[in-house]
């Protein structure tokens, strides 16, 4: 392999966060750009999503904020010229990116080299068939299959295969007529059933309980590989792995399997020319019937079957590097520069290379995060698509330690895989089909004595795993029957995963109490260090995890000088890869203060638990207890907790209950702002606008609040059944249906109900305040009406339609607030604004979501001078007005989720945000909008769905900007009567549950470009499938940009008009702020 | 019936770690030494190389997938003295289990014991190097033993000479104690073994190739063992050392052996090729090395993490020998290879090389 000597690369990342590509590539692509920087090369970034670190100032040279395809890609090419290209760094969306580039000659033409895995190799990988083909000629097997027009034909192919056979309908989405045939005559009830809604049948050989195994390969261009990790799920074959609970290194497989399969990835990955990172996902046959026994080649001791490779960097490949402390990405950028593995130190031990496999002393579990309560309507059954929306890692030296772990950490609500509650009659049904809640149905039949070998066949989760389970039932078992709490039983529960909460739970006493008890005892977990070597070199190692199987610490406390940063958790909706950011951006800034930094999170995905991101780092639970445990052996001057989100700004109280330090605003002030009667009470007494509000415990004492305040009302209970925890309720009858159904009331479960103030702007007020005086401050405004969350809200900086005497408004109500509250750190208020007059709606007295936002937008650090701040020395920021805009979108994973209503709602329902700079407001809104939606320009074409008269109206100058921009339009029938009488020429389609052709068949049938669905108001549960309900999902179903909400599809058309795609500007961020 | 009984280790320097015997109630003595791989302990607690230590597995969960028939074994017995885990499994899972790791280790009455901090005993060991120590069971009092004091090559090696597979060529395999899967992995290219005993002098056997096998211990207490492949060699039969083989080779041809302070013991040893620039992850089970190579030898590899020597090789004849086990099991079958190239070098087989493992240097 050639070097050579490059001197600007590109690297392309992943955009905003979605269902299936979250913030693993925030990690890979951090790491790349450290990588390349080391070796003097300039990095181009393009990449919109502006939480991400890797968009930081510190890291590349440019960052375009832009949507990531071959347009904007070959227009940045045009303009940087660089000479390399990265694509396995921004997961599937850089992929297919480059992939266009390349067929489109724009590489060739720009004369890029694809620096990494040859383009061709990546091509074949994503070509099933070819692929099957390929691996079948280097002696690798694939899943037999085959396809059938007729029952003779597929007859046939059963015979060839043999059953069990999964039988698919060919192009029918969400596998509609499939299901598993196990002989004859299953089978030609299958197929019938199949080909009457599909001309053909697709039969593979069904793997059913086959174990699922993953390895992650790295290969330089010298042809040498090693397999960095390998990771087994714990649920079979059939549970997408990103939904899977997964453990490191694999628990199950024998020498001859670990190894029989480590030797297939290494003769893939081979045959491929992978110059880089890779990842093979195996079937494997639990059981085999037909192998050879002793003698080699020990292939023959196995039944496996390839499932999938991915030739790039992955979300598991993020997991095998924390689960190890093999910095993949790393390493995969440096291979890609023609670097042998050879040349690149291990950045853990600095005395090896890289030219290893990691050696294990301890098990790492992942668990899925999952949301689907908060997505209408989806459905929660769990299988080959990814619906998880965030991951946790728990490190441990036993499977109970490191599973209890992270079943703590995933929400912090569960306390251990014990807690569950399931009627006897439902348990046998949550065990057999696969949902979030399979583990803890899994702990309550053992506790019930179900047999294992019963659970195994319900299941198909391996017998050892299901026995572990098992150990940690007896334990709460034993333990609740004797009520003895001695050092042993203690030592036991410890060891066996139990926090002292749980621990108290069973026994009648509190947390503290509990620790109390077990500091008595002398039981204290144990500091250990993760090494990649287990234990083998000497490493100073700044990656560590607590353990009670241990008598000794890897490490000694840092003391005084140490200030711990706790991090986010687990992504899920409302807290996501911002948090990182604001983590890992006070993290850094604690140097300057001549302190070091710890840094407690068990989030895989992140770039805060990257190995060079802080001076410690403990992949650990954000719980109390952990914290205390952490902060405690540390013996460490403080504690951040409001950077990482709501998680850590819990513990607040708790934490200073115990007598930590919390630096910044005081705990009893933190909770000030979070109680509500507390801080409504604090607004009263400042003379500060609030929305009418009150607590109610009966239904009559809420029907009274609503005849004095009147309707709409924002109902929150305080104890939710299922579904959404906040709704907005237009009648009496919408409420009493609402209260009685998902809510439960009573005088220990309150329903907050607050006045819902219709048609009001919404704006965030982003600062940091010293001592209760602001150091630094920004406005941003909501493109929607308040209604919509402000996660799923489209945000502007600086405000568009706010004059500065609004503003002025806005900051005096803030200095007031902060001075009550003594406010020294990041805090954030939401206001309402209607009718000149603003309202308080909340305030969060930490780092918000929009705080890489308003940095970036800015240019000011926000999380640093708020770290100033802790000590004293922030000083105010003199403001410059901006020269440019910035315009955030929020990216929906409505697709990945079945039967979800993609709506816009009071509860939170977006994955992820992009944003992009723009000269005006127009230009910003354009540019962002497409940074998380595709649209096809080229379609000129457009379906209005308008309900209700009020949208028609407001909507009416809108559709005549787009015919008159030439654009087709396609109305349902009463939007199109609206039209007509306005002279706007429309085609009607019908009805969406009336006859073909309708307006699904608009959709379907791509003809146009975007889609306008205008609803009344929130729907009811009453209509699930309402047509507007039918009109969004197939919106969504084929990735056509959809909008609900009328201020923002008002102000796309006007950018639309603007600007033509060839209109906007490419700049990078400098370009914007300098 | 009792699952466990109190047990507890106690180094040499007086360091004691308690802890719960799974095993046979019986106290043993030993070299104490950690071993790294995760996977495969059937195999290696049957790899000869460890007889008379007590092993320490890093790798906290032990036993997870039972212990499989004897013909998967790697010689027909326990090796080691003694075996520490963190977290022994009571239940394992396998098709291919035939019995629990306690079961095991209670028919063949040596002691299995769950020790939590396997972490400290191992950075004790890496820090201070390999030490003697002993497993007390039940409060069974037990002598220190050094296995290094002993012929432990004389007390692995067969007894007798065994002759296995069908092919025209014949490998003579000195026993040294060796792993089986390197009897498998020469039948598995059709020629015949001759597994004889660690002192034969094979020269005067019908023999066309001669495999010095690993094995435990010092490698200057097997003499006869270098003194009959002295033979080999002046004989000009075609040799191939493996491990202890290796160290055997280098000390038959003038070369000097030496102690490590820990040795390598663990299935992810990076070794690189020289001259071809090519890296191979290698398992090692080894407390000596070659220091020198001998006259008229070159080195072969070298482990790329401490630069110690992992195989030599003759400049014109097919005398060679690897450090590492290219038989694997367990560990990487990256260096299976080995064998191909042996077999083509002593002319036994027709060139393979090419498909199985260098592709960049052709013979």
């Amino acid at each position: 392999m050639k070097k050579k000597k490059y001197k600007k690369i590109l690297i392309l990342g992943s955009g905003a966060l979605k269902i299936g590509e979250a913030g693993e590539f925030d990690y890979s692509g951090s790491q790349a750009i450290k990588a390349l920087k080391e070796e003097k090369i300039k990095v181009i970034l393009i990449n919109p999503n502006i939480a991400t670190f890797q968009t930081s100032k510190k890291l590349a040279d440019e960052v375009y904020f832009l949507p990531i395809n071959p347009y904007f890609a070959e227009k940045v090419i045009k303009k940087e010229r660089p000479d390399g290209i990265m694509l396995s760094f921004g997961g599937q969306t850089a992929l297919n990116c480059g992939l266009a580039l390349q067929k489109k000659g724009i590489l060739k033409k720009y004369g890029l080299e694809v620096l990494g895995s040859p383009t061709t190799s990546i091509e074949l990988t994503e070509d099933r068939q070819k692929f099957a083909d390929h691996l079948k000629k280097i002696g690798i097997p694939v899943p037999p299959s085959g396809s059938a027009k007729n029952l003779k034909e597929a007859e046939k192919v059963a015979k060839k295969i043999g059953f069990p056979l999964m039988v698919r309908a060919a192009f029918a989405l969400g596998g509609q007529k499939s299901g598993v045939a196990h002989n004859d005559k299953e089978l030609k009830e299958i197929v019938e059933g199949a080909l009457a809604v599909s001309p053909q049948v697709l039969l593979e050989k069904y793997l059913h309980h086959y174990k699922e195994v993953e390895y992650e390969v790295v290969r330089d261009g010298f042809g040498n590989a090693v397999t960095v990790c390998n990771m087994e799920n714990m649920d079979p074959l059939g549970i997408h792995t990103g939904d899977s609970i997964v453990v490191a290194p694999s628990q199950t497989l024998n020498n001859a399997e670990y190894h029989g399969l480590r030797e297939a990835s290494i003769k893939i990955v081979k045959s491929l020319g992978i110059v880089g990172e890779c990842n093979v996902q195996y079937a494997l046959n639990p059981k085999p019937a037909n192998v050879k026994g002793g003698g080699l080649p020990s292939a023959n001791r196995l039944e496996y079957y390839v499932i999938e490779v991915n030739a790039r960097l992955s979300r598991s490949s993020a997991l095998a590097s924390k689960a190890t402390g093999y910095p993949l990405a790393y390493v995969a950028a440096k291979l890609a520069l023609g670097k042998s593995l050879l040349e690149i130190e291990n950045k853990i031990t600095k005395v090896t290379q890289s030219f290893f496999e990691p050696a294990l002393d301890y098990i790492v579990v992942k668990m899925p995060r999952w949301d689907l309560d908060k997505f209408k309507n989806a459905e929660e059954k769990i299988g080959s698509a990814m619906k998880s929306v965030g991951e946790v890692m728990a490190i441990g030296r036993t499977f109970e330690e490191a599973l209890q772990k992270a079943v703590r950490m995933r929400a912090g609500i569960r306390e251990s895989v014990t807690d569950n509650g399931f009627a006897p009659a439902e348990l046998n049904k949550f065990l057999a089909i696969p949902t979030p809640r399979r583990i803890f149905a899994v702990a309550a039949a053992l506790a019930r004595g179900m047999k294992i070998s019963e659970i195994y066949a319900l299941t198909g989760i391996d017998p050892w795993f299901l026995e572990k389970i098992a150990n940690i039932v007896k334990a709460e078992k034993e333990f609740v029957k004797s009520k003895k709490l001695d050092k042993e039983t203690m030592l036991r529960l410890k060891q066996a995963g139990f926090s002292d909460k749980k621990i108290g739970q069973l026994c009648g006493k509190t947390e503290f109490d509990m620790r109390t008890a077990r500091k008595k005892l002398g039981i204290l977990p144990h500091v250990f260090a993760i090494d990649t070597l287990a234990g083998e070199f000497p490493a100073i190692t700044n990656y560590l995890y607590l353990t009670y199987h241990g008598n000794h610490h890897d490490v000694s406390p840092l003391g005084r000088a140490a200030v711990a940063v706790l991090g986010s958790g687990p992504y899920h909706i409302g807290s996501s890869v911002e948090f990182d950011w604001s983590s890992v951006h006070a993290a850094l800034a604690l140097k300057n203060h001549g302190k070091k930094s710890i840094i407690v999170n068990c989030n895989p995905e992140t770039v805060s638990t990257d190995y060079d991101m802080s001076d410690r780092l403990y992949f650990e639970n954000l719980s109390f207890e952990t914290v205390s445990d952490i902060f405690e052996f540390e013996n460490a001057y403080g504690l951040v907790v409001s950077v990482g989100g709501q998680r850590p700004n819990n513990l607040a109280r708790k934490l200073s209950r115990e007598g930590f330090c919390l630096l910044g605003t005081s705990a009893e002030n933190i909770h000030r702002a979070e109680d509500r009667n507390q801080f409504s009470a604090l607004l009263d007494k400042l003379g500060i606008d609030q929305p009418a509000w009150q607590s109610f415990s009966n239904m009559k004492e809420a029907v009274k609040f609503t005849e004095r305040v009147g309707f709409p009302v924002l109902v929150r209970p305080s104890y939710v059944l299922s579904g959404a925890a906040m709704r907005v309720c237009y009648d009496k009858r919408e409420l009493e249906e609402y209260v009685n159904k998902a809510a439960v009331l009573s005088p220990e479960f309150p329903v907050t109900i607050s006045k819902y103030i219709e048609n009001a702007k919404e704006l965030e007020f982003d600062a940091v305040a010293q001592k209760g005086e602001l150091m630094v401050y920004g406005i941003s405004e909501h493109v929607e009406n308040a209604g919509v969350h402000s996660g799923d809200a489209t945000i502007v900086y600086p405000t568009q339609r706010v004059y500065a005497s609004t503003e002025f408004q806005l900051r005096e109500i803030a200095k007031k607030i902060s001075r009550e509250l003594d406010i020294t750190g990041p805090f954030n208020i939401q206001f309402l604004f209607k009718d000149n007059k603003p309202y308080v709606i909340e305030i969060n007295v930490r780092a918000s979501r929009t705080f890489p936002f308003i940095s970036k937008a800015m240019d000011v650090d926000f999380p640093k001078k708020a770290v100033d701040s802790f000590f004293g020395r922030a000083k105010p920021h003199n403001f410059i007005y901006p020269k440019s805009v910035l315009v955030k979108s929020p990216q929906f994973s409505f697709s990945r989720l079945l039967g979800a209503d993609p709506i816009l709602r009071v509860e939170m329902s977006s994955t992820g945000e992009a944003a992009a700079f723009g000269k005006d407001y127009d230009e910003a809104l354009l540019k962002s909008v497409m940074t998380t939606n595709f649209f096809d320009f080229r379609r000129e074409a457009v379906l209005l769905s308008l309900g209700g008269n009020l949208n028609k109206v407001k909507y009416v100058e809108s559709a005549r900007i787009l015919a008159n921009l030439g654009y087709k339009i396609y109305a349902t029938d009463t939007t199109a009567d609206f039209l007509k009488k306005e002279a706007i020429p429309c085609s009607v389609v019908r009805k969406a549950r009336e006859a073909s052709p309708n307006a699904l068949d608009v959709i379907n049938s791509q003809k146009v470009s975007f889609v306008v669905s205008l609803s009344k108001k929130e729907d009811g549960e009453r209509k699930i499938l309402s047509d507007g309900f039918r009109i969004r999902r197939a919106a969504v179903d084929n990735q056509i940009p959809l909008f609900t909400d009328l201020h923002l599809a008002r102000a796309f058309v006007k950018a639309l008009a603007r600007y033509r795609i060839e209109d906007l500007e490419i700049k990078s961020y400098k370009e914007y702020i300098n | 019936m009792k699952i466990s009984v109190p047990a507890k280790l106690i180094l040499k320097d007086g360091t004691e770690y308690a802890g719960k015997n799974f095993g046979a109630d019986i106290s043993a003595a030993g070299e104490v030494v950690f071993a790294t791989g995760m996977t495969g302990y059937p195999e290696a607690l049957t790899d000869p190389s460890f007889r008379g230590q007590i092993l320490v597995f890093t790798y906290p969960l032990i036993g997870n997938y039972g212990v499989p028939k004897k013909e998967f074994w790697e010689s027909d017995r326990i090796q080691v003295s003694g075996l520490i885990v963190c977290d022994y499994s009571q239940s394992p899972s396998h098709h291919e289990s035939v019995m629990t790791l306690a079961e095991w280790f209670k028919k063949e009455k040596l002691p299995l014991v769950e020790i939590k901090d396997t972490r400290d005993i191992t950075e004790k060991l890496r820090k201070q190097g390999a030490m003697l120590g002993k497993i007390i069971s039940s409060g069974k009092s037990v002598k220190y033993d050094d296995p290094n004091k002993r012929n432990l090559v004389a007390e692995v090696s067969t007894k007798k000479i065994i002759t296995a597979g069908k092919g025209k060529k014949t490998v003579a395999l000195i026993d040294c104690g060796m792993k089986k899967n390197i009897e498998r992995s020469l039948l598995a290219r059709g020629v015949q073994v001759m597994t004889v005993p660690w002192d034969t002098d094979v020269t005067k056997l019908p023999v066309d190739a001669v495999v010095i096998s690993n094995g435990p211990g010092d490698p200057t207490k097997a003499k006869k063992t270098i003194d009959n492949v002295r033979k080999v060699l002046d004989g000009k039969i075609p040799a191939l050392g493996i491990c202890l083989g290796n160290q055997i080779l280098a000390l038959a041809a003038g070369g000097t052996t030496y102690k490590m302070k820990f040795g390598h013991r663990s299935q992810n040893q990076p070794v690189v090729e020289l001259g071809a620039d090519k890296c191979f992850l290698t398992t090692q089970n080894h407390g000596f090395a070659v220091k020198r190579a001998p006259k008229g030898f070159r080195e072969w590899f070298k482990n790329a993490n401490d630069g110690t020597n992992e195989g030599i090789m003759h400049d014109t004849l097919p005398f060679m020998s690897v450090q590492f086990h290219p038989e694997s099991t367990p560990g990487p079958t990256d260096t299976d290879w080995i064998f191909d190239y042996f077999l083509e070098r002593a002319g036994l087989r027709k060139r393979m090389r090419a498909q199985t493992g260098n592709e960049k240097k052709e013979i």
